[in-house]
This record gives structure tokens, sequence and C-alpha cells, in this order.
């Protein structure tokens, strides 16, 4: 620790900070715009000028930039001092000067880091009066807008997006006055992670397109505390809404997943909510004689009564990985546990389990983000994380950058020197190991990308292990395997903090211990350091925690489905599952089959229309993630509270009160703190979730916390075209939140962080107000339960069935997933949709060749029973004698999994035209780059 | 890196041409990084194509294996690496102080009433484009201009008049050879 003294007052520091960032720990309010908590510093704004003196006597001193000065012990500046002050209202006003007077439709106003940070420099006339610099603007896709001329070319969207998100398709165009960040042409921004541009940009250039077709000022949208849905890494987020429509996310910080940034399907994955799939009402298939078959729609009782009284029997139940904790939990305790059944097939649950297992186990860690972050080096197994827990990438592609501050902390540079640090390091990178049976989006900053199938991945691992501890796995059979074992196991050996990153979408269980088995080498290898790092990527928001419950009981999918077949149920309540994407047609019908002959009913209970719940005689429409309190459990066995954002339509509620039988007496019964409470104490998988709940202690215990902020507008107008008088706000007995701008003042308790706003601080950059420090932990945050302990004892390496090879003239299949269009909800949004393409089949170059395929024609793909035709995606990076298939909406994956036979298909003009178009719009690498090769002369 | 991403409509990059690529594998063994030689590839370029369009700059960012829209950052920074097409002569007319002081100013009139063209344009017939800049450093013997790599210094009308007269004899002597 070291002191400095800032304006006559003494401040504890830590001298590795610069100035900036420990006055803006200590809650000074100091002007900046390009520094970033994240990013560093590069000195190019000049707005973080502070009067420096070189000691007690010295009365003159000099002006520094404080983000480019270090804190070191003893530092006196001054961040009051009249010369400061005026070079920074200087600062701004030249910064200004081509602005435009653009506020009042600019919708960044009122969440604008350059409006507080105008205001706080004390630049509040402008004087230029001539000509501005104005500037064309570009289409970026259908997440970004571009409004170049906000400008104020402070470079932080460039440092943000080619330099630590690793795009490469945004540029520092031009110099000096008539610089412009933009693309070399105009087109859709292709880095998974453009999204944080909005909130990276200080200013209105970069702004959510979502956002604007229903634009609301921050100031008047209602915001709670919320968790993304589109994968299992549980990332925090803070959507909005105005109006009963949801109109946008943002990120909210958490200091061990997201930190500040979010990926693009969880920013604008969001507009499925108001979708015109939406299910609205609750509706029955009459069982009439004079209307059978007929779809009636149902009040909420009738829907209630009629519910009860369908499934008053022995009562199939199938859960979901995309539900709410509680909704699963309070399905089960409807149906009893013999009767519950997971939502997702027995192979997904025997993964499951592997996982939860190796999750357990003592000398293994499952890192955070922020652990990912730190990793030296890293071996991708199968996963594309990409597209599936894209989050992780964007972690990943920092671990990669930890040689470099190897190298800056040699050379004795601080890490905060961005630009100096990246000049040292040049094209220098932590390893990166990944193992895929195609190209990967990360391979431009991978060491290598081994291009193998399954089969050869559990081979490969198998090796490592066996190269490491020679007790363990089996050594190559070839040389050159041999040899990649041996590189990827040195890596690994020689790192201080080695991770492997997995996840379940391959299906196989064989995969998850050969993973497994290298981490327990490389734990016996290293005895004394600490925790191997190992984590497997979840494809959905609660798979974690549905996977947790079925460990205290209930069957699978599978056995659900036989067991309706048989007609062994009296009814089937499936809860937020669309069954179609979970097993073959032929087994849902065979269930369908076997419940009509027995006259049982299917109750599916959803948010979204779709061909499965189609054929349920009773639908119940239920609340989205932001309209109900629920419980997720992420990748780590993280349990995390995602409040409710707004009231719902009354038609709607959330799966959990529609399963819970009402009682008059005490309704409180059925609200998520209870059940969550009640499995806290009953199920051991769910010990110490209660601790997710808000006390009820002190000012919590007597005040709710508001929803809106105290700026909230037009609450008395809202509803005057249908009545004058004001109507009371909706009261919410449920949470310890309020939908109303009363109560407890964030500046008083944060815990329930609805939005970050302080004092002079509107945009989200407020959230430094609410750190201990700068990328600290949030003072009065929770950061959820681990579920989890490490409660088994090592466990040594597990014996691998090698996966069999597939037929003769077959080709080994495996799924591609797309960030866009993979995962169900996020899928039905506009803007997502724009982002998605169909169905296809990836094959490659010298497979293509033999079977006379041509690049974006049509293939026949069968497996004996099943034939579908795929445009063709003819691929230089894929592993030999394998083929992808994008199932998109269309395809049953279960259909063609294992090995199919492909064929050409006579394709006309029509179908090669439509199929590029499709392709076009289709951002993967196929480059034959990786980092090592990459760069050199 | 080979990014699918372009539209039938949008421009794909032109294959460099031997000698282009000669010169830059030359420049190539002078740099530890491949990305270093993006400006003097761009010059090179230049020199054989007179502009760098943006087939030609993807042409040379697929060789070097970067992105076009880093390598345009770097076209783009400089004033001198033409992203749109330029007649085969280049005036480049120093409009900075000393020659303000001697009387550009007049030059630059007659200059653009002679060939009736601004800064920033092309003559119909492609032959010149006149362009602004700061100081040649050779304020002494202001005004000055650039021209086909050769200054031309104490610029009067006369001698402007002379210049595009010799200019326009050699032409037609070099097209009757
Ligand atoms: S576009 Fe935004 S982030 Fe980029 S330089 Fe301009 S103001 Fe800064
Ligand atoms: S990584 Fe997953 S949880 Fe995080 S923002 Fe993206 S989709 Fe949401
Ligand atoms: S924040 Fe310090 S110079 Fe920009
Ligand atoms: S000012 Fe024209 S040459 Fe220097």
């Amino acid at each position: 620790m070291a002191k400095i003294t800032v304006d006559g007052i003494v401040y504890e520091v830590n001298p590795q900070n610069n100035l900036l960032q420990e006055c803006l720990s200590h809650g000074l309010d100091l002007p900046y715009f390009c520094w970033h908590p994240c990013m560093g510093s590069v000195g190019a704004c000049r707005q973080c000028a502070v009067k420096q003196y070189r000691n007690a006597d010295d009365k003159i001193g000099t002006v520094v930039m404080s983000c480019m000065t270090p804190a070191s012990d003893g530092a006196i500046i001054s961040i009051a001092d009249a010369q400061a002050v005026k070079m920074r209202s200087s600062v701004i006003e030249s910064l200004m000067i081509s602005h435009p007077h653009d506020c009042p439709v600019c919708e960044e106003g009122g969440e604008c880091h350059l409006q507080d940070m105008t205001q706080m420099s004390g630049h509040n006339y402008r004087r230029y009066d001539f000509k501005k610099v104005t500037h064309r603007n570009q289409n970026l896709g259908p997440f970004i807008n571009h409004e170049m001329n906000r400008c104020i070319a402070c470079y932080r969207c460039v440092r943000y997006y080619d330099d630590y998100a690793g795009g490469k398709d945004l540029a520092a165009l031009g110099a000096h006055h008539h610089v412009y960040f933009g693309r070399q042409e105009e087109g859709t921004l292709e880095s998974e992670f453009s999204g944080n541009l909005v909130e990276v940009c200080p200013t209105g250039v970069f702004t959510d397109k979502t956002f604007s077709e229903h634009y609301t000022r921050k100031w008047d949208l209602q915001t709670a505390p919320s968790i993304c849905t589109g994968c299992g890494a549980g990332c925090n987020t803070t959507p909005g809404e105005r109006y009963g429509t949801l109109r946008r996310i943002v990120n909210r910080y958490h200091h061990d997943l997201n930190g500040y940034f979010l990926c693009d399907r969880g920013r604008f994955g969001y507009g499925f909510n108001s979708s015109d799939n939406r299910i609205t009402e609750a509706s029955l298939v009459s069982s009439h004689a004079d209307e059978k078959g007929v779809r009636k729609p149902l009040t909420q009782q009738e829907a209630q009564r009629q519910f009860d009284a369908l499934t008053a029997g022995d009562v199939v139940g199938i859960g979901s990985p995309r539900a709410s904790l509680e909704s699963n939990l309070a399905l089960r305790a409807r149906v009893g546990v013999k009767n519950f059944y997971a939502g997702f097939s027995a192979e997904q649950q025997r993964c499951m389990q592997a996982v939860i297992a190796i999750n357990r186990e003592q000398g293994l860690h499952c890192p955070d983000i922020r652990t990912l972050e730190q990793a030296d080096c890293v071996l991708v197994v199968n996963e594309d994380i990409t597209n599936t827990s894209p989050r992780f990438a964007l972690a990943l592609r920092q671990a990669v950058r930890n040689r470099a501050a190897q190298l800056a902390t040699d050379a004795r540079i601080p890490l905060w020197q961005d630009a100096a640090v990246r000049e040292l390091a040049q094209n220098e990178l932590s390893p990166l190991f990944i193992l895929s049976p195609q190209g990967t989006r990360l391979d431009d900053v991978a060491t290598e990308t081994f291009l193998s199938t399954i089969a050869q991945q559990v081979a490969l691992l198998s090796a490592i292990a066996n190269t490491i501890d020679a007790s363990v796995g089996t050594a190559a059979t070839d040389e050159d395997s041999a040899e990649q074992a041996r590189r990827i196991a040195a890596a690994l050996i020689s790192a201080t903090k080695p991770t492997i990153v997995s996840g379940t979408s391959a299906g196989s269980e064989a995969l998850i211990h050969a993973t497994a088995n290298v981490a327990r080498a490389l734990r016996k290898y290293s005895v004394q350091s600490a925790a191997i790092n190992l984590c497997f990527a979840m494809p959905e928001v609660n798979t974690m925690g549905l996977a947790l419950l079925m460990e205290e009981g209930g069957g699978t999918l599978d056995e659900a489905l036989q067991r309706l077949a048989r007609g062994n149920a009296d009814a089937a309540i499936v809860l937020e599952n669309d069954l179609s994407l979970r097993t073959t047609p032929a087994a849902i019908d065979a269930a369908i089959a076997g419940t009509d002959s027995g006259s049982a009913v299917w109750v599916v209970i959803d948010q979204l229309h779709n061909s499965f719940n189609a054929r349920a005689q009773l639908l119940l429409p239920v609340t989205s993630f932001a309209e109900q309190n629920s419980t997720f459990v992420n990748y780590e066995g993280r349990a995390q509270s995602s409040h409710q954002v707004f009231p719902a339509d009354a038609a709607l509620r959330p799966g959990y009160e529609w399963l819970t039988p009402h009682d008059p007496l005490s309704p409180l019964l059925t609200t998520s703190e209870t059940i969550l409470f009640h499995s806290a104490q009953t199920l051991a998988a769910f010990a110490g979730a209660e601790k997710l709940l808000p006390p009820r202690t002190g000012m919590q215990a007597l005040m709710k916390s508001p929803r809106q902020l105290h700026r909230y507008s037009g609450r008395t107008a809202m509803h005057a075209h249908s009545n004058v008088h004001e109507s009371k706000q909706p009261t919410d007995r449920q949470s310890p939140m309020a939908f109303s701008m009363e109560g407890l003042s964030l500046q008083k308790d944060s815990s329930l962080l609805s939005a970050a706003w302080a004092p002079g601080w509107n945009s989200n950059q407020a959230i430094s107000k609410f750190q201990d420090e700068i990328n600290g932990e949030l003072k009065q945050g929770c950061k959820g339960v681990h579920l989890l302990q490490r409660t088994l004892p090592p466990q040594s390496a597990m014996a691998v069935n090698s996966a069999k090879a597939g037929k003769k003239g077959t080709f080994v299949v495996y799924f591609i997933d797309h960030i866009f269009g993979s995962d169900e909800l996020s899928a039905k949004s506009p803007a997502i949709t724009a982002r998605s393409v169909g169905p296809y089949l990836c094959i490659g170059k010298s497979e293509a060749t033999a079977l006379g395929l041509h690049q974006h024609g049509l293939a026949r793909v069968s497996n004996g029973d099943h034939v579908v035709e795929l445009p063709v995606l003819i691929r230089q990076r894929i592993a030999a004698g394998a083929v992808g298939i994008y199932c998109g909406a269309e395809i049953n994956r279960h259909l063609f999994a294992g090995s199919v036979s492909v064929a050409p298909v006579n394709e006309d003009d029509n179908v090669l035209a439509r199929s590029r178009q499709m392709f076009s719009d289709l951002i993967i690498n196929d480059s034959l780059i990786n980092n090592s090769e990459s760069g050199r002369g | 890196m080979n990014i699918i991403a372009s539209s039938t409509s949008r421009p794909t990059a032109r294959a460099l041409t031997a000698e282009e690529k000669h010169e830059i594998d030359h420049e190539m063994t002078l740099y530890p990084d491949k990305r270093a030689v993006g400006l003097e590839a761009l010059k090179i370029v230049q020199k054989h194509q007179g502009w760098v369009s943006d087939e030609s700059l993807m042409g040379v960012a697929e060789y070097l294996g970067m992105s076009a829209h880093e390598l345009d950052g770097v076209a783009t920074f400089f004033n001198l690496i033409f992203r749109r097409p330029v007649g085969r002569n280049v005036i480049l007319f120093c409009d900075s102080v000393s020659c303000w002081i001697m009387g550009c100013d007049r030059i630059k009139e007659h200059i653009s009433n002679r060939l009736g063209i601004d800064y920033g344009q092309t003559t119909a017939d492609g032959e010149y484009t006149l362009l602004p800049v700061p100081c040649l450093g050779d304020c002494d013997r202001a005004p000055v201009m650039l021209m086909d790599g050769e200054q031309h210094r104490n610029l009067t009308a006369e001698k402007i008049d002379q210049l595009f007269a010799q200019r326009a004899l050699n032409k037609e002597a070099s097209e009757s050879k």
C-alpha cells in the first residue's frame, strides 16, 4: 500500500495503479474518456488532467494526465487546482468542437458519458461558431446504429473492438479532424461482441439498433437485476421495460462473471418477449363432439380449473433446462418425484452427471470467467465456445494476452500502460490449443487448432494425459499424434494456471472423461500447485440447475416418453420445453399416440408457440424471464437470482404459479422465494440456496428497492388514454422490489442494483460508484451461491471407451452451433433472426470433390432412414472424414446423430443463388492461419 | 484470413501482379512482421496502379494476412496514399505560410482556371489532379509546387503556362512516336 495526497486529503492506494483509477476507486469525480477500467490507459483524450506537485514545497506543480501517471507513494496531486480545472474545460471544449447539438434526438442522451463529463468539466457554453466536420454513416447491420458526427475521437471503440475483442472489421480511418471510426466498407459488424460498443463508446456514435425500434430514455425504463438466458454462463444483465414491453438489455457488472461485457446473443436476443409467436392466452382443444379438435381460449380462472381437473390423477411431469429452478421444483412437487422427468435426453443426463461429479472432485477447480481470463495456457476441447457460451470466448481472448502481461512485468511496464504493453508484446500470445472438428472463431489467437473428430479427440486427450502421467491414458499410436500430445502436454505442464475448457455439446461422456483425465494427470504431476482449472460450458440457462435437481430423483426424458407411449399416465405436463428439440419425432409421436389411446391429455406451459406445443390439449401461457422472479444455476453451479422487471399481461403467470396448488388462505406459498427456501431446506443439492434470498432485517425489512429511477416520468399520464385518474402502481408482494420510484434509494442500498446511476453519472459507467474499488466487487451485490462443493476425493483417471468408427462410405456427423440461431428463444428475436442462417452441411474439399458436390450447391444427407437436402458449405478447415450439420430450427438433430451418407443433388441456379445469399451472411473463420503462423514475414 | 462475408455486389480482392508481389516480398525481408509492410505495399501498388482501389487494398490485405479494414486505417491515415483515382500527373501545391505570403493563392487561381479543376479534382482527360500540401520545405523559393516528383519553385503565372505547354508538347511527341 502506498499513500497519495489529493487536494490535501491522504488516500491509501495501490501503487500498481494509475492516479485516475485510484481517484475513481476512492469515489472522487475526475472526468475521463479514453481510459476504461479493463482496457487501461493510452492518454489519448487529455480529459483526466490533474496538477501534480513534486513535493510539499512545490506550489506551482505541473499538469499531468492522471491516467498516464502511476499512483506512486507520496504523490501529491490536485483535482481542484485552477489550472487543472481550466485545462479540463478547454479540453472538453475542443473535443466538443464538431459535436452536434444533438442531445434531444440522440439515443445516448440521459445516459451519456459525454454529457456527464462535459458537465463535470464545466463546459456549458459553446463558443465555436463555424462549420462542423460531418460524416456519412454506415449501416453496420441489425444490432448497431452508427452516427459518426457525434464522435469525440477517444479511440475507445477500436481499442475495445479490435484490441480487446479481437474484431477485424472496425478501424480508425483517416486522420486528425476527419478521423472516422467505421468499416472499410459498409456492412454488418462481424464480432460476436459488437454490442458492447454501445456501452464502451462514451457518446452516441454506436447505439443499440434494437432499442431504437422502441426507444425510451434510461430514466423512463423500469429495470431490475436479471440473468441472461442465452446460455449457461450466467452473465448478469439489466433489462429495461416501458409500457409493458421489454425495450433492451444492458450489461450489469458481475465481478466473477461477465465483468463489463456481454455477448450479442445476450444483449440483442430479448425480442422474443414481444414476438408475435408469444403465447398470450390459455387455450384448450375441445373434446365436445360438435366442436372436436377446435382450440378455444380460456380465461385464467378457467384455465387453472381445467388444469387442476385434467391433471388430477397419475401425471407425468417433464421439466426443462430453460425454465427457472422454481418452476422445475414446483412441477416436481406437483407430480411427485417418481413422476418427474428431466427435460433433456438420457445422453445429456449422463453427460451432466459426469460433469457434476467432476465439479465436486477435489484438486480440480471450475474457473469463473474472470479466472478464465487469467489462464496462461488453455486447452479447448471440442466445444465451439464462441457459439455456445460466447462470453467464455471473449475471456480466452484476454487469457492469451497473459504472455504480454508477463513480458511487461519483466520489463517493469505497468499493465495499465495499454499501448506500451501491446507494443512490447507484438504477436506474442500465451498458448491456446483447440481440438475441434472444424475451424473456429478463436483460431486467430490459437497456437494450434487440431481438426479432429470426437474419437480422434478422445485418443489425443488420452495421449496427452499419458504424456503427463504415464500411468494414465494410452500413448498415441502414430508419431504425429504423439508429437501433438507432447506439444500440448509440455505447454500445460509449464503453465502456472493451466486451464481446460469444454462442454457437453458433443453429448459424449467419453470425451468428458478423457478431458477430465488430462486435468487429473496435471494435478498428479504438480501436486503442490493450485487446483487445475477445468470447466464445461452449459448450453442453457438452467441446464446445471435441472441436472442438480435430477440428482434428487426422477427419470430421463426417454423414460417419460416410453411410459406415455405405454399409456401409463393420466396426463403429461411439459414445462417450457420444445420436446422436438430433444428427441426424435418418432419418440414424440409414439408418446402422443399412447396418451391418445388412453385419452390422457398433454398440458404444455410455455412462452412461444411451436410445432410441439401446438399438439397439446391444454396450453398455458407463461411469463418470460423478465416477467417473473427466477433462480438459475450456471455452469459453475452458481445459483443466481433473476428479478422480475415488469408485471406481465394478466393472462400470463410464472410456471411455478400455474403448478402450485392455490391456497387462498396463504397465497404467499406460491412465491419463488418460498419455493426456493423450501428446496434449500429439503433437498441436499440445493442446500445453502436460501442465502440468495434478501435479508429481512434493517431497512430492507421496511422498505423495498425501486425498479424505477427517481426521474421516472409520465406515471400519471401513462394510462390517461383509458382513465384520467392516476392508477395505483402494481404491488409486488413476491419480491423485495417495487414497481415504483419510491423506496430505498440506490445510494443507501444497492444490493438490488436496478440500474447503475449516481449523481453526475448517468451512463452505465456509474458502476464504479458501486464497486469497492475499480474492477472490484460490488459493495453490496450478491454474487450468487455456489451449490457445488468439492466433496469428492480426487479420482484416478477413468477408463474411456473409444467412440465407435462409422460404417464404410459414411461420414461422422458433428453438429454446428451458431451464436445467432442455436438458442431456441433468442433465435425468435427479430434482430437475431436477421443474423441467422438456415440449415446447411459442411464438408471438406477433397470429400466434396470426390462426391461431386459444389460450393453452395445441394447435398442429400441420409442416415438410412431419414433423408434431408441441405445447402453445402465446402470448408478448408474440417476434420477428415467428418461432416458438420447445422440444424437451425428446421432439422431434428436426433435424426442424424452418428454417421450419414452424402450424395450430390442437381441444383438449379435459383437454389445456388439462394444458398450463396445465405452463406454470404454467415461469419465463420475458415482460415488456414493460427496465431503462430500469422504475421511472420 | 478468409472470412466468408462477401456478397456478390461487394468488391473482391484483385490478384496482385507478379511485379507488385516481387517488390512487396522484398520489403517483407526487411521487417520481422508482415503487417509492418502495409504502408510500403500500398506505395508499391500505387506506384504501379496510380492509386489504391478497394480491390487492390483487399489484394494487399490478403497478401499480408491482415484485414482490409485494418489496412485501410493505414491507407487513409496518409494523405498521399490515393484511395480514389487521380490524374496521371498529381500536382501537390503548397498552400502553407511562406507560399501564402508570396502569393500562392493567385498561382493556384491560375492553375485552376487553366485546368478547370479545384483542389481535390481531376481534369476530365485524366491528366492532372490538384492537391494542396503543407510546406514542401523550399520556403525560400516560394511559391512552390511538386509535380511528378519534380519541385517547381518561384512560381509565376508565366512559369505555370510554360510548364503546361512543355508537358503538352512532350505528350504529343511521345504519342506520335
Ligand atoms: S466512435 Fe465513440 S468510442 Fe469511437 S472514438 Fe468516437 S467517441 Fe470514441
Ligand atoms: S455468454 Fe451466454 S449468458 Fe453471457 S451474455 Fe452471452 S448468451 Fe448470455
Ligand atoms: S482518460 Fe486520461 S487521457 Fe483520456
Ligand atoms: S510554405 Fe510552401 S514550401 Fe514552405
